[in-house]
């Protein structure tokens, strides 16, 4: 079951994100690369260079739009000027599905361009799911939400963060994007199993994974994107690829960036663990006929 | 210049509706967008002044073995602050540099204390930072005048960078209607400025500097001054000097294009909507008519002229 109807049944295999460095390498090389994913906001704009590369990489490739300022979870409508530029933009890419956050950034129209955990509430959970609805209506196009990777709980909450997870996507009956990265880092943050997260996931929804570096600290563990992904994030991923089946899977390295080269090679290890749970679901299949 | 309203008093207690979830968020945010205390600390006093920034996090943030609810609420406090530092630094490499690593960080702490984010993108983050130190010229000085002239230009590098382009008028389009009745406009990412200082060629040397010292540092690390004063010094003030210009794209590359009075007073009576007529008697009578056709066949070339019709520009959307 390598897609599902939250990535329109498409199988992408392995993406990277677009990033200014690699422009020139992208556009001279034309390197063979699964698909790309961008951010949004560098490409809601009214024209120049940022749109001129952007259909340039169109012409070549396939893109999935992944936003990082919806905030579904904000308390504040969405934003109607904000909707209008990402559906002309969802047009442009013709984007398959288009992921956000679960999270919250901005309050009054002040915004933090942070990726704020969300108070695990029924409350939040219906505000939340509303807004994807609508936000989905809205840009005709199927939405998956990523988990994102936080420092800080709230005394308000009243269930885990899959529970909520569950809860929220349930209820707008939309995809996920798992992050396993962020898993691995919320819960050396918070104290919990990695796996319990992974299991507790409704599987069928998974549309999309990330994977990614992160920094330890002293006394926590931060999101950086700036490093190749660990082992342990690694194992989780074969752990998600297992439970979820073959899901079209992007490496994030936003920071301290190298070449294009290194940061698809790291990506395409993934390829390792994709052919494993496809191994280990061919011989489940053996055994189920036998 | 905040919409942020006043912070609550206190957290839900639980959270049963939008509103609570309102509150809640109102509250947090409060708790990031304010100042860095000494050493990027969150401050131990509460907003209010009264009570302990302790008590009020206490309320909402749960602390965990390791960390309090006020070190975990500083985690984003702090990555709220160097997110948007690091962003207006990229965005203002000319200022930066004119007013010195510190009081540029200084500048951009006020600015986003009184300013917060108003967009959905980083983008947007400088847009107010003219007016910003035109108001408050006491965060730039001895260079305020200069700080405001380089606010301005680089905003102005934002806007032509990524801004919305109309289609330009061809010379048939031009030829169809008679000068004195023919009114055109200039593209909206094209912006005219008057400056009483070489903002574009100092920012270029900066940028070269820059360059510069990014290659030789690949080369041998630690050779160059790594002082922020030092380095400064490299690079002196501008000195007064009374500058045209015309901020633009061109083929969607950015470039500031250096005017004489003259263009840039047709220039800008044509941006206010005035007929070519009109602006040509603005530009003044000595100008040859055969220059005033170079001039325009050159603005022309570069794109710069679009049609208007019944006072407005007509928008188009780049494909």
């Amino acid at each position: 079951m390598p897609a599902n109807r939250f990535n329109r049944f498409t199988e992408y295999g392995i993406g990277i994100g677009l990033r200014v460095p690699h422009y020139a390498h992208i556009l001279e090389k034309k390197p063979v690369v699964d698909w790309f994913e961008i951010i949004s906001e560098n490409f809601m704009v009214d024209g120049g260079r940022p749109l001129e590369v952007l259909d340039q990489i169109l012409e070549q490739y396939q893109v999935v739009q992944h936003g990082v300022s919806m905030y579904f979870g904000s308390a504040d409508k969405p934003d109607r000027a904000h909707l209008k530029r990402l559906k002309a933009l969802v047009k442009r890419t013709k984007t398959p599905w288009l992921s956000d956050h679960l999270c919250w950034g901005s309050v009054d129209g002040t915004y933090t361009h942070d990726l704020l955990p969300m108070p695990y509430t029924f409350a939040a959970a219906r505000r939340t799911a509303d807004k994807i609805r609508q936000v989905r209506d809205y840009l005709e196009v199927p939405i998956c939400v990523e988990n994102v990777s936080s420092y800080a709980e709230y005394h308000v909450s009243e269930m885990t963060e899959w529970e909520f997870l569950s809860e929220v996507t349930e209820r707008a009956d939309c995809g996920i994007l798992l992050d396993v990265n962020n898993i691995y880092v919320s819960a050396q943050n918070h104290g919990f199993n990695p796996y319990d997260y992974l299991n507790g996931v409704p599987a069928e929804r998974v549309g999309q994974m990330h994977v990614a570096g992160h920094t330890k600290f002293e006394k926590y563990i931060l999101d950086t994107h700036d490093h190749p992904v660990l082992d342990p994030v690694w194992q989780l991923y074969a752990h998600a690829t297992k439970r979820c089946g073959v899901t079209a899977t992007l490496l994030e390295w936003d920071d301290k960036i190298p070449s294009f080269g290194e940061v698809h090679d790291e990506a395409l290890k993934a390829n390792a663990f994709i052919a494993e749970a496809e191994a280990g679901s061919a011989r489940s299949e053996i055994a189920l006929h036998l | 210049m905040s919409g942020l309203r006043a912070a609550p008093r206190h957290a839900p207690a639980q959270l049963r509706s939008t509103a609570d979830l309102r509150t809640l968020q109102r509250l947090m945010t409060h708790a990031l967008v304010r100042p860095l205390a000494a050493g990027d600390r969150t401050p131990k006093q509460w907003i209010d002044g009264r009570r302990t920034t302790a008590e009020v996090v206490g309320e909402f943030i749960k602390p965990n073995a390791t960390l309090t609810a006020v070190e975990r609420i500083e985690i984003y406090h702090r990555v709220y602050w160097f997110r948007l530092i690091g962003a207006a630094t990229d965005d203002c490499p000319g200022l930066q540099a004119l007013l010195g690593p510190r009081k540029f960080e200084r500048l951009i702490r006020a600015y986003l204390a009184k300013c917060p984010s108003r967009s959905f993108t980083l983008r947007d983050l400088c847009s107010r930072l003219p007016e910003f130190v035109r108001r408050f010229p006491s965060l730039s000085r001895p260079q305020a005048a200069a700080a405001r002239a380089i606010a301005r230009f680089e905003w102005a590098q934002t806007e032509a960078f990524d801004g919305p382009s109309w289609p330009p008028l061809t010379a048939a389009q031009i030829q169809r209607v008679p000068a004195p009745q023919l009114r055109v406009s200039l593209q909206p990412y094209l912006s005219l400025h008057e400056f009483d200082y070489p903002v574009d060629r100092y920012v270029l040397a900066v940028k070269e500097r820059s360059a510069l010292r990014s290659a030789a540092s690949n080369a041998r690390e630690g050779e160059l001054p790594a002082d922020p004063v030092k380095q400064r010094r490299t690079l002196p003030p501008p000195r007064r000097e009374k500058t045209y210009l015309a901020v633009h794209r061109f083929e969607n590359r950015l470039y500031y294009k250096r005017l004489d009075p003259a263009q840039y007073r047709i220039l800008l009576a044509l941006q206010a909507g005035q007929t070519i007529a009109t602006a040509l008697a603005r530009g003044g009578r000595r100008i040859q008519p055969a220059v005033v056709q170079e001039w325009f066949a050159t603005w022309m070339r570069l794109g710069w002229l679009c049609r208007r019709v019944r006072g407005k520009a007509v928008p188009v959307r780049e494909q």
